[in-house]
């Protein structure tokens, strides 16, 4: 009896009214409605097959990958209060959280949340070739997730430049070092001495790719900057315009797949 | 203990682990309805535990373990097993419930529809909570790693990429940077991309099975747990100084020193079987290996095709059979390469080094 009079006083009065349109989600009119009439809950239909909302079946783990995405925008934000992405502060902005911020873990949650996601994409793709998932009428949004495989691989590796310790300046330096042997565009690369105009090679270590990535001939400051901008800005940016294209997909090819 | 130790050692000696894996993975799929039991699975899990439980006591073991950044790959290797068991199980029972002549688990449900709200909405829910509460856990409990700043001149030894791209590092021992670092990345993706347009099988469409797509899921499988996970298991815990190969409870020693045995094929070619000397013209010095090479990426296609996959020939035409086809060797171009170094030291089919092109 005292629950249900809370609820009255929470829920009938205008604000709440104005606010959610529908009445308590307890038949099945207002369980569409609830569905129906939020942004977010829309992304689903209002009723699914029972086979696709199983655990055991999608193990949840493309939903996970979403989620941890959020977190990692959220505290990623946070982050950038704190850090500036020059050679000269970066090292001691990531310190200085580590100092003086009792009990922070924003740090934490960004750095493990990364790795986190990088398991749940691969699991998340796994799941999706176990049940076939890429066939007909699939085959695109396969694709668009092969993209955010890559992107979110991308993400991880443009994010672990940035503390500027021997950590990440030797990993990033090991996974940069082999665009210089890309054929025709990397200075080492097989077919890049045929690019020359004369006695003047085209491709050398100031031009070729590795330079375009690292704004420079080493991991200096150039690339801290370029891999920042990419960390922060362009590659989340693509990662979610391909999110909603794949989300979208995934409804208008017949929701979670099923027996056909 | 200690020989405890000296047999996980030798057996995570390079040869042996290649075919102990290769074994492993074969012997899992021919006899998956026994490893798919859950008694059989959770013996296997019991064991994987009392092993990490008794490496964790070595002191060499644990140097790596313990590295914050290494966490999230003992937590991989845990979850991809977790998953490929679970996988793999269901297929099983689909295949046995097919046999019976009964619907599939998915089928039995498929027409059945829930509500979003509340059905799926609390699983999310669910998922959520836990996820978040892991990640906070995990967060407190070991803190993100900082080493010393930023240092170009001083490049520690060994240097290592992030852990899932050492798989990638693993395959520079192998190959030039151009075909590991370039080529073999930009194959990947492109094959992964193409996989919907390769797979003729309509069956195994929304359902897990194993008996309708034998070949595909193997070479999914051989992909994914030989070549990806364990090759970055590789990197992570064998690969020490120098990029040396260490066993898994031996100490980092920088002075290990290896002997460079290894030898190209134009050597084996004309010095130890012909006997002679290796011929100055280039090109007629890498005759054998390019006539290999050759053989392998242009004559097997349509031996193949005539052959073990004369089905898919029909099924998917001359392009398609012949793009896949092509993509599949590159794949398997990769163990061989592998097996014909710890087997045989073989360094390259074919070395131009004079133009930085080596296969
Ligand atoms: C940032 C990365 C990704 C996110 C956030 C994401 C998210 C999702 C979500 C939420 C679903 C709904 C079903 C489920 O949870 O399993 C889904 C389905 C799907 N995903 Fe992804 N995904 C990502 C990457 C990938 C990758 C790497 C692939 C494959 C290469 C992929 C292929 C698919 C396909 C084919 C479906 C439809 C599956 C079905 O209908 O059963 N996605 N994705």
């Amino acid at each position: 009896m005292a629950r249900s009079k809370v609820m009255k006083v929470l829920t009938e009065n205008p604000v709440w009214r104005s606010v959610f349109r529908h009445k308590m989600p307890s038949d099945d009119r207002n369980r569409v409605l609830v569905v129906l009439s939020n942004v977010f809950l829309h992304l689903h239909p209002t009723k699914v097959r029972k086979s696709g909302v199983r655990l055991s079946y999608t193990w949840c783990m493309g939903g996970l990958t979403f989620f941890i995405f959020l977190v990692e925008s959220v505290t990623g934000i946070l982050l950038m209060f704190y850090y500036r992405p020059t050679a000269e502060f970066a090292f001691e902005d990531i310190q200085a959280l580590g100092a003086h911020v009792p009990l922070g873990i924003m740090r934490e949650l960004h750095r493990w949340g990364a790795h986190a996601m990088v398991i749940t994409v691969w699991l998340h793709m796994f799941r999706v070739f176990l049940t076939g998932s890429y066939k007909p009428p699939r085959e695109f949004n396969w694709n668009v997730g092969v993209i955010l495989l890559v992107l979110t691989l991308l993400l991880s590796f443009t994010g672990y430049l940035l503390p500027w310790d021997q950590l990440a300046m030797w990993a990033v330096t090991v996974g940069t070092n082999m665009a210089r042997a890309t054929p025709f565009l990397g200075n080492e690369g097989p077919g890049a001495a045929l690019l020359a105009i004369g006695d003047t090679p085209l491709v050398h270590a100031g031009s070729d790719v590795r330079f375009a990535l690292l704004g420079g001939r080493f991991v200096a400051a150039g690339a801290l900057l370029r891999f920042y901008v990419l960390h922060c800005i362009a590659i989340p940016l693509a990662a979610a315009v391909l999110m909603a294209v794949h989300f979208w997909r995934v409804r208008k090819d017949g929701g979670i797949s099923g027996p056909l | 203990m200690e020989t405890f130790k000296e047999i996980v050692n030798f057996l995570t000696n390079p040869k042996i682990l290649l075919i102990l894996s290769v074994v492993m993975f074969a012997a899992g799929l021919i006899f998956i309805r026994f490893f798919t039991k859950p008694i059989v699975a959770i013996a296997g899990a019991a064991a994987s535990v009392v092993f990490f439980g008794l490496s964790m006591t070595d002191e060499n073991f644990m140097l790596i373990v313990a590295k914050a950044d290494n966490v999230p790959i003992v937590m991989m290797v845990v979850l991809v097993g977790f998953f490929t068991w679970l996988g793999m199980r269901r297929a099983v029972i689909n295949d046995q419930l097919m046999e019976a002549g009964q619907e599939t688990m998915e089928r039995r449900e498929t027409k059945q529809k829930v509500f979003v709200w509340p059905d799926l909405v609390y699983i999310e829910f669910l998922a959520i909570i836990l996820c978040t509460v892991g990640l906070i856990i995990w967060s407190i409990l070991l803190d993100a790693p900082l080493e010393e700043p930023a240092n170009p001149t001083r490049t520690p030894n060994p240097s290592k990429a992030p852990w899932y791209f050492l798989g990638l590092q693993e395959m520079l021992v192998y190959y030039d940077p151009w075909i590991a670092g370039v080529l073999l990345p930009g194959l990947i993706i492109v094959g992964l991309m193409a996989v919907p347009y390769f797979d003729p099988n309509p069956k195994g469409n929304g359902y897990y099975t194993w008996k309708e797509r034998k070949f595909a899921i193997t070479t999914f499988l051989f992909g994914f747990l030989i070549l990806w996970v364990t090759l970055i298991f590789i990197g992570t815990f064998l690969r020490g100084p120098n990029w040396n190969f260490f066993g898994l409870f031996e100490r980092w020693d920088v002075a290990k020193l290896e002997a460079l045995v290894n030898v190209d094929l134009s050597e084996y070619f004309w010095v130890i079987w012909l006997d002679g000397g290796r011929p100055t013209n280039p090109l007629l010095r890498e005759l054998p290996g390019l006539i290999v090479t050759a053989g392998y990426l242009f004559l097997l296609p349509p031996i193949l095709a005539k052959t073990v996959f004369r089905k898919f020939y029909a099924e998917m035409g001359p392009i398609r059979f012949n793009v896949m086809i092509f993509l599949f060797l590159m794949m398997a171009s990769l163990p061989i390469k592998m097996a014909l170094r710890w087997m045989f030291n073989l360094k390259y089919l074919v070395a131009f080094p004079e133009y930085f092109f080596n296969i």
